[in-house]
């Protein structure tokens, strides 16, 4: 049987064995936590604690500005010590709260309603925005914008985004395996929001057992399919995803709005059902520590500002190899400079690459114009052209070659053999012209 | 907090942090080790000199890209294995007989003219190895077509010359092939195993096959251009390949003689000159199949992949420019900007 997909991607190894079977465990409580602002796409919040203020755990201290824009809470109990600016995982500053922990963990207010199912939309859409919650698979796009589709854009379709395709992250497929019914509760809370009465959770195929308990989940929903998908990276980016599931192709520079669907991730999906049903908002998350170059990794669920250093000191340490700190995966995620940044709302994995298994600057070569780039390149563009041009200089004639259609997604910087920056010259070009 | 090494040097560079092990130097490599059973029956068939031939042709490529380098300061790049690929290409496409001083020029004008002072690897127009060959074709056409019998044994030294299998079929039709080759099945098999005259590398066809097997197999080529290049060369010689009457051709003598597998599956498919683009490919490969046919049936030569491909190389930027990939998810843009 052919397993759905897309045309393009590459099969790079995907080192999942190292954590795959470590269950989520909680993270020892952080000293202090340095909670970013700034941790979405769209506006930062603005500060609505002050130094030397107490708050408890899910206390707001930054409320958003804007509609594109997400509340971000307390993600412990004790007292602000520091507001300022902090480096983040992507290395820029941001305006930041310290807290240091008491301890305690006392929450400003959590109750249980378990007929949360029977709450009209709106008021599970405004649940959702009030949690603060995220696109959790790294992008951090505010999820209650995705929820809100304008009427000239009918939804039909939610898919769930269990593909995972990055290597060595195992965080979604735990928490597939371990809350299944969380998973499938917070899709169901999504279609109800979006009025739609399809759901789809899509599972890359080196995870049968994830595949297994999510379709052992959703036995008892007769809209909620489970979709095996080829392992092959892209497979978890939104275009591929919804061409594999539903077979839609987003049109270029477009939405999934555009053709009827929204897609969540597993790890945003918990987070909304969490948020429905106990208003819980969004101040920890799975985060898989993982890499040849740690001593014991772990999935563990991790407060939101816990500075990467204390989960390299709770997974054991860097072994002698240890080179490189990455958040989020080898293919899209940040290298670290500093292990003193703070896991965020989109922070999916810490992964510590061993000296081996490290790309940096290297001598590279000539494009030999194998094709290979072009093959696998999963929107369809011509990754050769456009680091050719770029490396010339001619930024203005790579809007020939579709620039902007480019997700970064590197694939091509993968596959190349003469080892060309191709993804590095496209976004150099994309910050010199205009769209 | 103190057990992690705060001292750490960590290496910062921007994603994606893994590559694949593919490389430059493995393709090339991959691509010579391909030509290595064709080389063996070459040395089998044309004796000692052969090796002589292709060893020249092979240190003077490598030592041309040497000097040109050094000479001018740029990073020496021989060991990625494409001056000793064009080296070798060019051998294979030499008779046997020819003196030791011109593998030297061909290799000159295939490493130096055609490659390096275009740029380098990457940035040649043509193939370097046929551009060589075309160099020596034009400039030495006495010494470029006299051809040897090929001999059983490795070691015979005074070999009789006589015509390659196209040579006759031009000059005295396919009634005097069959003739010098006893029957069909008999010509068939002795073009299978390479024992014809012909260049040092291209007359084993069964090597050559196993070779372009193990390229396909590790996804180095792709079918595109050898199926495009040989079944339009097949379907023309099938139907104008007689005289005076239609579909009566042969397609299997000119499938395994002259270069045209040699140039299908290690030639044309070279990558800087062909297309990236699998619809290019396609092109590309119908042109040098249409071209090949065209000038061995009509042209002054009995063979034509070299100058097909050398011809087929010039429409590559064209074609290029004409045949960009479809963007994922673009013709729905296009139906929706005509409403």
């Amino acid at each position: 049987m052919s397993l759905a997909t897309f045309k393009g991607g590459i099969h790079p190894p995907d080192k999942k064995d190292i954590s795959k079977d470590r269950s989520i465990s909680p993270a020892k409580p952080p000293k202090r936590v340095v909670i970013p602002l700034a941790q979405h796409i769209g506006a930062p919040c603005k500060l609505s604690v002050i130094v030397g203020q107490e708050v408890k755990k899910g206390e707001v201290i930054g409320a958003p500005e804007g509609f594109v824009s997400a509340p971000v809470h307390s993600s412990v109990s004790g007292k602000v010590i520091a507001i300022g600016e902090f480096p983040n995982a992507m290395g820029r500053m941001v305006m930041s709260v310290v807290i240091e922990n008491n301890g305690k963990e006392e929450w400003t207010s959590l109750k249980d309603n378990p007929d949360y199912m029977k709450l009209p939309p709106e008021e599970l859409r405004a649940k959702v925005k009030d949690a603060g919650i995220v696109g959790m698979g790294g992008a951090a796009f505010p999820a209650h914008v995705k929820l809100s589709p304008p009427k000239e854009k009918p939804v039909d379709v939610v898919i769930l985004n269990g593909a995972e395709c990055e290597p060595y992250l195992t965080a979604d497929y735990r928490l597939m395996i371990e809350r299944p019914q969380e998973v499938v509760e917070g899709l169901k809370v999504l279609m109800k929001i979006l009025g739609v009465n399809k759901g789809f959770i899509g599972i890359e195929n080196n995870k049968p057992d994830a595949v297994e308990a999510m379709k052992n989940a959703v036995s008892g929903e007769s809209n909620i399919q489970v979709c095996p998908l080829e392992v092959k990276y892209p497979q978890g980016a939104e275009k591929m995803l919804i061409k594999a599931a539903v077979g839609r192709e987003v049109p270029p520079r477009g939405l999934p709005m555009d053709v009827g669907v929204v897609v969540h991730n597993i790890g945003t999906a918990t987070a909304i059902y969490e948020a429905a049903r106990y208003g819980k908002p969004l101040i920890e998350r799975v985060v898989t520590v993982t890499g040849e170059g740690i001593k014991e990794p772990k999935n563990l669920m991790v407060k939101i500002g816990t500075l990467v250093s204390d989960l390299i000191e709770e997974c054991g340490g860097f072994k002698s190899e240890a080179a490189k700190v990455v958040s989020g995966g080898p293919m899209m995620g940040f290298a670290l400079y500093s292990l003193d940044v703070p896991v965020t709302k989109g922070t999916s994995g810490i992964l510590v690459l061993p000296e081996e298994g490290v790309v940096h600057a290297e001598e590279f070569g000539p494009c030999i114009r194998c094709g290979r780039c072009i093959d696998i390149c999963p929107m369809g563009l011509m990754p050769s052209m456009l680091s050719i041009l770029s490396e010339k200089g001619f930024y203005e004639e790579t809007k020939e070659y579709n620039l902007f259609d480019c997700f970064e997604c590197g694939s091509c910087t993968y596959v190349c053999p003469s080892k060309r920056p191709i993804v590095q010259l496209v976004r150099l070009a994309k910050s010199l012209v205009k769209p | 907090m103190d057990t992690v090494k705060k001292e750490h040097q960590l290496i910062v560079s921007v994603s994606p942090h893994i590559k694949s092990e593919e490389t430059t130097s493995r393709i090339m490599w991959s691509v010579n080790a391909a030509l290595l059973p064709a080389t063996v029956m070459g040395a089998y068939f044309f004796g000692p000199r052969a090796v002589f031939i292709l060893a020249i042709a092979i240190i003077a490529a490598v030592l041309s890209e040497y000097i040109f380098q050094k000479s001018l300061n740029r990073k020496v790049s021989v060991n990625d294995g494409s001056a000793f690929l064009t080296g070798l290409l060019l051998g294979m496409n030499l008779p046997p007989s020819v003196p030791f001083y011109i593998p030297i020029v061909g290799s000159f004008a295939a490493v130096v003219i055609t490659k390096q002072l275009f740029g380098g690897l990457g940035f040649n127009v043509f193939n370097p190895a046929l551009i060589g060959r075309a160099f020596l074709l034009i400039s030495f056409p006495k010494l470029m077509t006299i051809w040897k019998e090929p001999t059983a044994a490795f070691i015979q030294f005074d070999a009789k010359t006589t015509a390659t299998p196209l040579g006759i079929l031009k000059e005295e039709g396919v009634a005097k092939l069959m003739e010098a080759f006893g029957d069909n099945i008999s010509l068939y098999t002795q073009l299978f195993t390479g024992h014809r005259a012909g260049s040092i590398g291209e007359t084993s066809s069964i090597a050559l096959l196993i070779g372009a097997a193990f390229l396909l197999y590790r996804g180095y080529i792709s079918w595109h251009i050898p199926a495009s290049f040989l079944g339009t060369a097949a379907l023309i010689a099938w139907i104008f390949g007689t005289k005076g009457a239609l579909f009566a051709g042969d397609p299997i003598v000119h499938l395994l003689s002259g270069g045209m597998l040699l140039g299908a599956f290690f030639m044309a498919t070279d990558y800087v000159t062909c297309r990236s683009v699998k619809i290019g490919q396609i092109l590309f490969g119908i042109g040098c199949g249409f071209l090949t046919m065209l000038i061995r049936l009509k042209g002054g030569y009995p063979e034509g992949v070299m100058f097909a491909i050398l011809i087929m190389n010039c429409f590559s930027p064209i074609i290029d420019r004409g045949f960009k990939t479809k963007v994922f998810g673009a013709r729905k843009e296009i139906k929706e900007s005509k409403k």
